[in-house]
């Protein structure tokens, strides 16, 4: 019962914060559909998709990246979280969180969970919108694609989580979005298949097919038709066992707090 | 409360920041019903105190104790008796007062009714319940440590910790605050371990000191005592020999 109170508590603040940032909420939802009205509209004629998995006939490049979109929404929310682990541990509200009588890896747990929670609201906020101008995605999907949502934004929260560990300073992060969000995104099947990769080149294909991101927006690209992907479902599983395991260790009292002791002034 | 065992009991701890020591076997104890002074200069080593004796870092060697249980062993059970009032502020300033108190009560478990009790509790002793649905960032420094206080006090510790709490704050708010603190260890019968370099803060009539100085204990006891060992007539006088008058 203690540890529902407090998962909830977690939960509760992390919508409260997200629903008080507004332009956050904004920005969340304008990214993906800036990709989907002008990037997508402008490659649907350049760009033709062969008939692959799950797809049973021929999509439109609308239809082909929005679990590509859906991943980077959840890619974007998961850095923020890392970004606010890092303001937070700044700010020293990391303390409270983590002097909380609760064992410490269920704490972080809780975190990554709330920050779960905000990033699939914001997928279904698009869902909405891709539905109203007229995306052909099966109903049904809304519900089987929940499972995946939630995996994916583990699994990218957890890197986030572990990323934040690592990052010092506040300021270092915008190097990290630099080194983290553009090739997890773009090295990955979210813009365009990877059969389309390997055309250009082995190595482009191998970095694509060992990025967990990948593996996210596959999870996500079949769940949406009621259907698994093993492969990337194992691959997303694994790495996000990986990532929280890393993470925990990241958070662990013998490093102090995410890799920055306490300044030794005072 | 627990009338036998002490609240908190710090054992030879050590602590190195990559070789260079910060603690050096510091060891001392907190009793129920008393405010402990945790007295040191800038640089004493009282953050890295803070932060073994909060859990938040692991000593390289020795013991922290939270009525009888073990920080290492057992942090859950330690960690549930304690209160702690950061250096830094920890509240968020974009929240209510009483989403910032409610978010904390779920930490320790507490539900919402109980907690929303307690939390009315808490803050019109310090005379904040009427402001509790501003939000923390229209509140000034003094009125954000009153509510990190009642934050802290919301589960009933035995134990509470405070990191140089007065930090920033005006004359009048600063006395406040040691007042009301002083008044929680007589009244509730809480420990009390309160770190500042300000000697002003201590009551020299109750008080017990710790003093602290390049991450050794340099003298430990009430004030009588430590001013007696040191041979000084006044608490100010004790801490410039012990310090070498570094002291602000």
């Amino acid at each position: 019962m203690t540890w529902l109170i407090a998962l909830n508590g977690v939960v509760v603040r992390e919508i409260l914060r997200f629903v008080h940032q507004r332009e956050r909420f904004l920005g969340a939802l304008v990214r993906p559909l800036i990709w989907l009205f002008v990037f997508a509209a402008g490659f649907r004629a350049a760009l033709g998709i062969a008939i692959i998995p799950p797809y049973e006939t021929y999509v439109t490049y609308e239809v082909y990246i929005v679990p590509g979109l859906i991943g980077m929404i959840q890619l974007f929310n998961g850095m923020q979280g890392s970004l606010s682990m890092v303001y937070d541990r700044e700010m020293g509200s990391m303390r409270v969180l983590l002097t909380s009588p609760l064992p410490r890896g269920f704490l972080l747990f809780c975190r990554l969970l709330a920050g779960v929670v905000v990033s699939v609201l914001q997928v279904y906020a698009f869902l909405a919108v891709c539905w109203v101008y007229g995306i052909d995605l099966p109903m049904a999907g809304w519900l089987t694609v929940l499972p995946a949502l939630i995996l994916n934004g583990l699994m990218l929260g957890a890197l986030g989580m572990l990323l934040a560990s690592h990052i010092k300073q506040l300021e270092n992060f915008a190097g990290v979005m630099n080194f983290v969000v553009f090739p997890l995104f773009f090295l990955s099947s979210a813009l365009y298949p990877l059969y389309r990769m390997q055309e250009a080149g082995e190595l482009l294909y191998w970095l694509c097919r060992v990025n967990p991101f990948t593996h996210g927006v596959e999870t996500i690209r079949f769940a949406l038709y009621g259907q698994v992907a093993g492969e990337s479902l194992l691959v997303l599983g694994g790495a996000l066992l990986l990532f929280l395991g890393l993470a925990i260790r990241g958070y662990s009292p013998a490093r102090g707090m995410g890799s920055r002791a306490p300044s030794a002034a005072g | 409360m627990h009338p036998d065992v002490t609240a908190l009991a710090v054992e030879d701890v050590r602590f190195a920041y990559q070789g260079k020591p910060a603690l050096d076997g510091v060891g001392f104890t907190v009793e129920p019903g008393r405010f402990t002074a945790l007295l040191g200069p800038n640089g004493a080593g009282k953050s890295t105190l803070f932060a073994i004796a909060t859990g938040l870092l692991q000593p390289q060697s020795g013991r922290v104790r939270v009525l009888g249980h073990d920080l290492a062993d057992d942090p859950v059970a330690a960690l549930a008796h304690m209160g702690v009032v950061f250096q830094q502020p920890t509240l968020d300033l974009d929240l209510s007062v009483v989403q910032n108190l409610r978010y904390f009560a779920a930490l320790h478990g507490i539900g919402r009714s109980k907690a929303d009790a307690r939390i009315e509790a808490e803050l019109t002793r310090l005379a904040m319940f009427e402001r509790r649905d501003e939000k923390v960032r229209r509140l000034n420094g003094g009125h954000r440590r009153r509510v990190e206080i009642a934050r802290a006090l919301l589960h009933r510790p035995a134990l509470l910790l405070l990191d140089e709490p007065t930090v920033g704050l005006d004359l009048p708010t600063r006395r406040a605050l040691i007042d009301h603190v002083h008044a929680l260890a007589r009244t509730d019968d809480i420990a009390v371990l309160w770190a500042t370099h300000l000697i002003d803060e201590i009551d020299p009539a109750t008080d017990r000191v710790v003093v602290l100085h390049r991450g050794g204990i340099r003298a430990a006891g009430t004030v009588l005592e430590v001013n007696r060992a040191a041979g000084a007539s006044t608490i100010t006088e004790t801490f410039d020999r012990l310090t070498g008058g570094v002291a602000a």
